[in-house]
């Protein structure tokens, strides 16, 4: 019988404890999948955040370093400084990244560090039961902002693509979503791209996966695609945000 | 061996060099300043990393991520920048890192002063940040010591997997000694077998983690830290003892005013006081049955305890060594005042008329 699919050997045999409809199980396969077909698997050294994605070291089969909330950047610094023909990505959601390690990733960015960030944006803090993230949108609710969040009290949401692609160390920047299987696939290129462009020394690289949380936004799988597509993607438009790596010697 | 003239900053930075550390990871904070000023310099001549981190937070977690894959990691700051630095060394413990971290203490809370002063210890020796973990607190009284310590430190973090604080004060960071360049690892160390190198045909993956959700396994992950802690303070205690065969005051100091009170022996015995120091040097394990066994002795009459510290923070451990065998009394000054000689012969005279 021939195999017409079969698992990434980037993944081990655990079983994933994500919610049903949430994406991180998709984009973990996406990761694990372009580290094993540009042959990076055996040198990867990951980083994971605090967070949902908390236990992804139990799941991506490479060496693995578990950080502090929002310290992954930091981390992979330290990993990728002294291990500099390796790859070295963080893995990380919008409460770590753009929250409580909004410096640590900006100064990654700004120092242009070798390393690629794969960010999760789901809007919402998913591990602690739905509060409030900086990505939150206006008008969404969340259990730190019951009636909706409002500019007022929170101010606008963060586009973290835009932030960062305003430094110079930041070669590529890509906004994807997992809603469909075209999207998919363009988050799997776009995801492969930024570990070639790392492999090649050009600088900070970042992919920013739009995702969905059917627990805490209370709503189904389905209708969670769909909500994304309405209210986050208009916010977060899709697309690469910044690709300076041609000029990148 | 020649003698080398050396600032106390420079030379904990070149002794980190020389120790074989890989990666520095620092940000500016007096005083010092010196230490990361060195390294910036010096490491990547000798082919080594050095990266002025955004804050002392990412420091230490750049530490980390080092120490994780393998590497000899160090930072250096002092007390405000060391508060910072908590989380980053709960985490070291929790995830069995060696790591080496310097303290260039100076007065607080808060901003404080930029002045040497010792209100840091209870954060150094009970563990600063969260949870139940230890770190080797190892405390220099002179440059020469410091460069000593710095470099061991290295090897006691390897040995255990486990970070060691370097305690020093603004006055050791600052001031010009003459020094020897000793070689210091004699240790056999372990092969560092855990680290996240990327698998590298290693047919397991390796995780460094502090993270144990299930209750039991944290539990025996804390005594599994027990057990590593109780070797440390079997194998690591060290102290120093100056005149104390015949000594009736017991003077107990560490660092800077430990070398302090070596004048103030020399004018109380010249009184007619025989008074001996009691120097712990690993803060962290305290030198408990030491002290303990000293301060029983029938010619200590009494004990006098001085800090750069307004109410003593060393204090509850040597109450909790003497316990209760000789009256204690305290001599200390924080926010950067140093105690003099004449404090401390005062003081000393005024401890041991009370213990009669």
């Amino acid at each position: 019988m021939a195999v017409v699919y079969q698992k990434s050997k980037g993944l081990t045999d655990n079983e994933l404890h994500y919610c049903p409809g949430c994406n991180h199980g998709i984009v973990h396969k996406l990761v694990a999948e372009s580290l094993e077909e540009l042959g990076l698997l055996d040198d990867a050294i990951g980083v994971c955040p605090v967070g949902c994605s908390v236990f992804a070291y139990n799941y991506f089969s490479c060496d693995m370093q578990e950080a502090a909330h929002g310290r992954a950047p930091a981390v992979a610094t330290g990993i990728k400084r002294t291990h500099p023909t390796q790859p070295v990505f963080t893995y990380q959601g919008d409460g770590d990244l753009a929250s409580i390690g909004a410096a640590e990733i900006v100064h990654a960015a700004m120092r242009g560090e070798k390393f690629t960030t794969i960010f999760i944006n789901n809007a919402i803090y998913g591990m602690t039961g739905g509060q409030m993230a900086p990505t939150t949108l206006i008008g969404q609710k969340a259990t730190t902002c019951p009636l909706g969040r409002t500019q007022e009290q929170a101010g606008m949401p963060m586009r973290v693509s835009e932030l960062l692609s305003t430094m110079d160390g930041c070669v590529y920047a890509e906004r994807v979503c997992v809603t469909d299987i075209a999207n998919l696939n363009k988050a799997k290129k776009a995801i492969k791209k930024a570990f070639q462009l790392q492999m090649e020394g050009k600088g900070f690289t970042f992919v920013e996966v739009l995702s969905t949380c059917p627990t805490n936004w209370g709503m189904t799988a389905l209708k969670s695609i769909e909500w994304l597509k309405e209210n986050m993607i208009p916010y977060y438009p899709l697309g690469v945000v910044k690709d300076t790596s041609a000029e990148v010697k | 061996m020649e003698k080398e003239l050396w600032k106390g900053n420079e030379a904990i930075a070149e002794a980190a060099i020389r120790a074989g550390c890989d990666c520095f990871f620092g940000y500016p904070i007096t005083p010092q300043s010196e230490v990361p000023e060195y390294l910036s310099l010096h490491m990547p001549q000798h082919g080594k990393i050095f990266v002025q981190a955004e804050s002392e937070v990412a420091a230490i977690n750049m530490v980390y991520g080092a120490a994780g894959s393998g590497m000899r990691a160090m930072t250096s700051s002092s007390s405000p920048g060391v508060s910072l630095k908590q989380e980053g060394i709960t985490y070291l413990a929790g995830a069995e890192l060696p790591a080496v971290i310097v303290n260039c203490m100076r007065g607080g809370p808060g901003l404080g002063t930029i002045q040497p002063a010792q209100g840091d210890y209870f954060q150094a020796t009970r563990g600063g940040g969260n949870g139940d973990y230890r770190t080797v607190v190892l405390a220099p009284a002179n440059i020469q010591e410091a460069v000593d310590f710095v470099q061991e430190a290295f090897d006691i973090a390897d040995q255990y997997r486990n970070p060691v604080l370097v305690l020093a004060d603004g006055l050791i960071g600052q001031m010009m000694e003459p020094i020897e360049w000793h070689d210091v690892s004699k240790r056999q160390l372990p092969a560092k077998d855990w680290a996240a190198t990327g698998r590298k045909g290693r047919d397991h993956h390796n995780i460094i983690n502090s993270l144990y959700i299930d209750p039991n396994e944290c539990d025996d992950f804390n005594s599994h830290l027990a057990k590593k802690y109780q070797l440390i303070k079997e194998n690591e205690v060290r102290w120093d003892t100056k005149e104390t065969e015949d000594a009736e005051l017991l003077i107990t100091a560490y660092g800077t005013p430990a070398r302090i009170v070596l004048t103030a022996l020399e004018q109380l015995r010249a009184a007619g006081i025989k008074a001996g120091l009691f120097r712990p040097i690993s803060l962290w394990p305290f030198p408990e049955k030491p002290l303990h066994d000293l301060a029983g002795q029938s010619h200590i009459k009494a004990i006098l305890d001085v800090e750069m510290s307004i109410d003593g923070q060393m204090i509850d451990d040597v109450r909790l060594s003497v316990e209760g065998q000789k009256p204690i009394s305290y001599l200390g000054h924080a926010g950067g005042v140093i105690p003099t000689v004449e404090e401390m012969v005062e003081a000393g005279k005024k401890a041991l008329k009370e213990a009669e």
